[in-house]
């Protein structure tokens, strides 16, 4: 039994080692004044941050990916209280189906929704710009922004919107006194998860973006050029960084949420 | 039991349909203000639909609800002078006790410390002075339901609606609060609408109630005209327990019905005492309420003008009370054996439980049968 258990040790650690590794590189070689990506590492330098920080184009790439990850984020969140609180609320006519539609781009691949969102926009006349890649992202986000607040939704007791109503408020100043509040954890999940799906999303930023850079194709058409790649590891050493931080902040609100309301988790997904 | 107290609430032919579902058909009803109200039924006959109509989450389909002589047609819930202690309570988990009590107030344009003083009455009144600061989420089943109470009662509702305000809580706790509730509803004089699928429930607290089944009022009554004069068969075996036998009728003659019951012989019962409203039943029927027999023993006697001779076929010990099933001797048999009837005693000092198999006599009284037919 001990043997087995060792060895199930091992196993995970080799796992997450596999898992990480790659990551840890980041900082390593965006600290490493060598210009190739190799051991042993040179010196100790900060200039490719100062390089990064300097890159006209990187900027505008990181201007509109935050653009489009915050108005997506938003967007798709807002569209997914209406959904979740339809679905888990109300029964109407087709309520299975419709649902069924609004999570299918989850399983969608996702070349095909970016070939035929290309496709359509194009019939429609309409001019890529990072206005179709944050419709897009929103298409990509909503299932998992319904997936998240349903979760909070469905947690809820029906009765407290309708003991605030029977107390003489309004049905949205119930909504918002109460049932907000209450879902705030699911809402704050679902903005931070959206973020980061918009935040690194590749394949549509690629079809839709025209010729505006989002960070992603940015990285990739610089991947190109050797030079560029001690500065693409500093890049992606602050998103890390980034990330961390923000994953923290969600964890931190979500864990306050619920002791807030006596550890009865909402829509958790951190 | 007549009362001239003016109507709060009044239905008129209240119909109800969710699709083809026939939820209510023609509820009409009158409570009266002041007037501690049951609606009683088991699961799925209406009575919470009945009670969510008067409060206004559910639009009816047809008829009128009137609440103190005003149509309440186009008046939402959040306009109505009701207020609704919920099964689940719905304290707001994210407020204080004190900031769900006053939850109401908020539309009040009265001063901050008026409405701090409202609230600490208002907590008073239900036992929990001083619990103004405390988290709603930390409290316990019985405390959200004096929450709950608080809350609702804060806005002085000309009628207060309770949807099973007591069955989420143990029977020590449930038995307390619903004395709590009987002295509160005295204290405040509001008129208190409950729904419950719980008769002990109806019959401990209410003043009048209302049986339901499948949408519709079976009965409207007092509790001890419930509980002696059950109006059909199937109110009778909601209410307590009835033992029920198959009879005869032998005939009808001003205003007596005689009739045959096997293992209790010929009977003559007065009109009072014979129930007409059973539509669907299968034949007569004799019922009668358990504690209205005696088991007595064989040196005993006793002043009951009928005797049944009967075998204890089991025995259920209740510490206070004792369960006896009986086969009557000549009763009509199913199966092969004589149907049960079951009896209880009171155990009081000096009284054996007696065994199963043991023969004894048993002895009652005419006037506490009822025929339904």
């Amino acid at each position: 039994m001990k043997g087995q258990g060792r060895g199930l040790q091992v196993y995970a650690l080799l796992y997450l080692l596999f898992l990480y590794a790659p990551i840890i590189l980041l900082p390593l070689f965006a600290f490493n004044s060598g210009t190739i990506i190799a051991f042993p590492l040179q010196g100790f330098t900060t200039d490719w941050f100062a390089q990064m920080w300097a890159n006209a184009t990187l900027r505008t790439a990181l201007t509109n990916s935050l653009i489009i990850a915050v108005s997506a984020s938003i967007l798709a969140t807002c569209l997914g209280i209406f959904a979740a609180r339809a679905s888990t609320r109300f029964e109407f006519p087709g309520k299975g189906g419709m649902m069924g539609f609004i999570l299918l781009p989850m399983v969608l691949p996702e070349i095909i929704v970016a070939m035929s969102l290309l496709v359509v926009l194009l019939g429609a006349g309409v001019e890529l710009s990072i206005l179709t890649v944050i419709l897009g992202h929103v298409l990509i986000c909503m299932p998992y922004a319904i997936a998240i607040l349903s979760t909070a939704f469905s947690s809820l007791d029906k009765s407290l919107e309708e003991a605030a109503y029977d107390l003489g408020e309004t049905k949205w100043s119930a909504f918002r006194l109460v049932t907000l509040p209450l879902v705030m954890p699911g809402i704050i999940s679902s903005l931070l998860i959206s973020f980061t799906i918009s935040l690194d999303e590749f394949i549509i930023a690629f079809f839709l973006a025209g010729n505006q850079p989002t960070l992603p194709t940015y990285i990739f058409s610089q991947l190109r050029f050797p030079k560029q790649i001690p500065m693409i590891m500093a890049l992606g050493t602050v998103l890390v960084a980034l990330s961390i931080v923000l994953l923290a902040l969600g964890e931190y609100f979500r864990r306050r949420g619920n002791a807030r309301m006596g550890g009865n988790p909402t829509g958790g997904f951190l | 039991m007549t009362d001239d107290r003016k109507p709060m609430i009044e239905c008129r032919g209240v119909h109800k349909h969710y699709g083809d579902y026939h939820a209510l058909r023609g509820i009409d009803l009158t409570i009266r203000a002041g007037e501690f109200f049951s609606l009683l039924g088991p699961s799925g006959c209406g009575k919470t639909t009945l009670l969510r109509t008067i409060a206004g989450f559910e639009d009816i389909s047809d008829g009128a609800i009137l609440i103190d002589q005003k149509r309440m047609d186009e008046v939402p819930a959040n306009k109505r002078p009701t207020n609704m202690v919920f099964q689940s309570y719905a304290i707001f988990p994210h407020l204080t006790v004190a900031q769900n009590v006053a939850f109401g107030l908020r539309r009040d344009p009265r001063g901050k410390a008026e409405k701090a003083a409202l609230v600490e009455e208002a907590l008073a009144m239900v036992g929990l002075r001083g619990y103004g600061n405390r988290a709603a989420h930390a409290l316990s089943g019985g405390q959200r339901q004096r929450v709950a109470l608080a809350r609702a009662l804060i806005l002085k509702p000309k009628v207060l609606l309770l949807d099973e305000p007591l069955s989420a809580l143990d029977r020590k706790m449930r038995e307390q609060m619903q004395v709590e509730l009987i002295k509160l509803q005295r204290q405040v004089g509001i008129t208190f609408v409950l729904v419950t699928h719980d008769q002990e429930e109806a019959l401990v607290m209410s003043d009048r109630i209302a049986v339901m089944f499948e949408g519709e009022i079976a009965q409207l009554d007092g509790p001890e005209a419930l509980y002696a004069r059950p109006a059909n068969r199937r109110v009778a075996d909601f209410i307590g327990v009835m033992n029920f036998l198959p009879a005869q009728i032998l005939g009808e003659a001003g205003g007596t019905v005689t009739v045959e019951v096997p293992g209790l012989g010929i009977v003559e019962l007065p009109d009072r005492q014979v129930s007409r409203a059973n539509p669907d039943d299968a034949g007569p029927t004799i019922g009668f309420r358990p504690e209205t027999m005696t088991l007595v023993g064989p040196a005993q006697t006793h002043s009951q003008p009928r005797e049944t001779s009967a075998t204890i076929d089991e025995v259920v010990y209740y510490g206070d009370m004792t369960y006896y099933d009986l086969r009557l001797d000549g009763a009509a048999a199913v199966d092969g054996k004589a149907r049960p009837v079951r009896i209880s005693m009171r155990n009081v000092f000096g009284r054996d439980v007696q065994e199963v198999g043991t023969r004894t006599r048993l002895a009652w009284s005419p006037g506490s049968l009822v025929l339904f037919r």
